[in-house]
């Protein structure tokens, strides 16, 4: 889950790391007064979970609140590389000296928390790590011993920060450290972290992900997730609690497990045709589940025909082929279906099909031969 | 011999009064596994058909000599599940809960590595020998005894490359998930190195998908340490980068852990990789021809 810039420097702020004060606004009548209240020179952010605001003119600096009206209006309805700004961030603008990049990954390769320092901040960091990779002071942690206040000196010494700012930024890596695992993150990102003209190091933006499956421990996270996501089929899933993600082809799909899905996307790639999502029922689906799942399919009108494919080891094939019947009973939904039953149940999965299920309904044997079919619906569709 | 789990293993299930702990609990032992003991907190003294039931997973060890933990508990109890079982001193933990925080996960890591036990998962459908034994949730009628070892990150692939492998008379030696979380217990290398030193496995099917960058280090360890041959396949090459595909480790982050790079990794250490399961299964034929 990806945090807004907004939430990820609440957070920051929260564990202690110097942002610059600043309000949220959802109308350029809010952005004036955010920008009265907090006085003086203030820059207005669009909040979009994409880089490369500046260059698409997402973040400008205003020297008057009405300034800041007038910006915000111009930002908010922005489409920046398909994202939508519904909300901006107003702060107060900073005297910078110096731009730097601090963050922390989950390095899953190596097993550690990636601790990354940099005195060239402000400009992507994989071009400053390829084109000057010296520049780039990397240290992994142990993650049972933990991020000491020694490894922030290492850091900071071989990133070559300036002598006058390496205090603040020895102390923010090991604030940025504690929130990386309070907040049981993925990635906590600065950059830039800047050295102020007052000699202050703050935090000037704030990229955070956190991992799904510790949403249970952190209530308040889970709920900043509601703003997040923009597609209605994924929000319907998010809501229903099934795994969905989008793609922009024709042929929809569902399939139980993870890497079975995965593998029915790119069968269907090769046989021509273009899947318009993935779709992961889970292990012992139920019918009810089943019913869910298609009506999140179904609401996507470009989806052309559907390929259900299950290999049944925990999921019953009778329970999907019961859910199919459920689901096209109550939605009365007439583009061509192809189902493919494997494993457990799998006779009286395709015989409850054969029976009841309406002619738009076609058995296939196998996966290849299924996708193969569903790409032919789609295209004769 | 079959690697994991064979006849010697005596099994204990950590959460066996659940709904579906109690299921495959006895779907194990159903299968022919040694079932020993199971562990439920304050169910000490009751059985669940026959299987003692105990506190703690070392009154079961103690009491039943149990050398192998099945961990089937909801993820905001499994960590102290996993960690629970490792200090009971069983040779083996096999989890099989999925969402488990992945830095629960590192700090599991970190603490097995420093000693000599065996974790496979979390997030994994388990372990299955053909004729000898299983842990796990897998459905045990897709499997046959033979002398194909498999290794994946995904359960329903698993069973649908066995499938494709039954019907060209193929069947395995053992079969092991390794999960589908970003850290696992254990990775492609350590199985494909037990594999190697099984003298019942003739050659090994790698089953990866996208994210992180264990099947590229498998490449590289293939290509340095193993006689025996390797097939492959990926999945994922339809999937946008940075959306999560399902499994939290299914993910491609910038341009890495992509199937394309996994692919061409494994192909130019000179391992086979199929595009579909069913051509999988067609080059394991040829190459044991």
């Amino acid at each position: 889950m990806d945090l807004f810039e907004y939430q990820g420097k609440q957070l920051f702020a929260r564990h202690g790391i110097p942002v610059p004060s600043g309000e949220v606004a959802e109308t350029p009548e809010a952005a004036r007064s955010a920008a009265e209240r907090i006085g003086g020179k203030v820059v207005v952010k669009a909040q979009v979970q994409v880089g490369g605001r500046g260059k698409a003119g997402g973040i400008k600096l205003a020297d008057t609140p009405a300034e800041a009206e007038e910006h915000a209006r111009a930002i908010l309805g922005m489409d920046i590389k398909g994202h939508t700004v519904h909300t901006v961030w107003i702060e107060a603008a900073s005297a910078i000296v110096k731009e730097y990049y601090a963050s922390i990954t989950f390095d899953r390769g190596e097993k550690k928390p990636l601790v990354m320092l940099s005195a060239m901040g402000g400009v992507d960091i994989e071009e400053v790590a390829a084109s000057n990779p010296e520049a780039l002071a990397r240290l992994h942690v142990d993650p049972l011993t933990g991020f000491q206040a020694h490894h922030a000196r290492w850091l900071v010494s071989n990133a070559k920060i300036d002598v006058g700012a390496q205090k603040g930024v020895v102390a923010i890596l090991q604030q940025l450290y504690a929130a990386f695992i309070d907040l049981d993150a993925m990635l906590v990102e600065i950059n830039p972290l800047i050295w102020t003209e007052s000699g202050d190091v703050v935090a000037l933006d704030a990229k955070v992900t956190i991992d799904n499956n510790a949403l249970y421990r952190h209530s308040d996270l889970a709920e900043m997730q509601q703003s997040v996501t923009e597609d209605e089929q994924e929000r319907m899933a998010q809501e229903r609690g099934v795994t969905y993600v989008k793609l922009d082809g024709d042929v929809g799909i569902l399939g139980n497990g993870a890497g079975l899905v995965m593998s029915t996307l790119d069968v269907v790639a090769l046989a021509g045709g273009r899947p318009a999502n993935f779709l992961d029922a889970g292990g012992g689906s139920q019918a009810d589940e089943v019913v869910t799942a298609l009506e999140v399919l179904l609401s996507d009108t470009k989806v052309k025909s559907l390929l259900i494919n299950i290999f049944g080891g925990i999921t019953r094939c009778d329970e999907v082929a019961k859910g199919l019947l459920t689901a096209l009973d109550k939605m009365n939904a007439t583009l061509p279906i192809v189902v493919r039953l494997d494993g457990t149940n799998e006779e009286e999965g395709r015989k409850i099909i054969a029976e009841q299920a309406p002619d738009n309904v076609v058995v296939e044997q196998t996966m290849l031969s299924a996708a193969q079919r569903a790409v032919e619906l789609a295209k004769g569709a | 011999m079959a690697i994991l789990v064979d006849g010697n293993t005596k099994l204990v299930v950590q959460g066996i009064t659940g709904r579906e702990g109690t299921f495959h609990a006895l779907r194990n032992r159903a299968y022919g596994t040694n079932v020993v003991a199971g562990v439920t907190p304050g169910k000490a003294g009751q059985d669940v058909e026959g299987i003692p039931v105990f506190d703690t997973v070392r009154d079961a060890v103690e009491g039943t000599g149990a050398n192998t933990a099945m961990v089937f508990v909801p993820p905001r109890f499994a960590t102290d599940a996993i960690y629970e079982a490792l200090e009971s001193g069983v040779d083996l933990v096999v989890c099989i809960t999925e969402g488990i925080p992945a830095h629960d996960m590192l700090r599991i890591y970190t603490h097995l590595k420093r000693g000599d036990q065996t974790l496979i998962g979390p997030n994994c459908p388990g372990v299955i020998s053909p004729g000898k034994g299983t842990v796990g949730i897998m459905p045990t009628q897709v499997f046959n005894p033979g002398r194909v070892g498999l290794v994946s990150r995904s359960g329903t692939l698993t069973y649908q490359i066995s499938k494709e492998l039954a019907l060209l008379g193929i069947g395995q030696s053992t079969v092991v998930g390794i999960g589908g979380d970003p850290i696992v217990g254990s990775s492609f290398i350590d199985i494909l190195s037990r594999f190697e030193a099984d003298d019942e496995t003739d050659l090994v099917v790698m089953v990866g998908e996208i994210g992180g960058n264990e099947e590229e280090k498998a490449a590289e360890y293939i290509s340095q340490n193993m006689s025996t041959p390797v097939v492959s396949y990926i999945a994922g090459f339809q999937a946008p980068p940075g959306k999560q595909m399902g499994h939290a480790g299914a993910i491609i982050t910038g341009s890495s852990g992509t199937a394309q790079g996994k692919k061409e990794a494994l192909e130019a250490k000179g391992v086979r990789v199929g595009t579909n399961p069913t051509e999988v299964a067609e080059l394991v034929r040829d190459a044991l021809s």
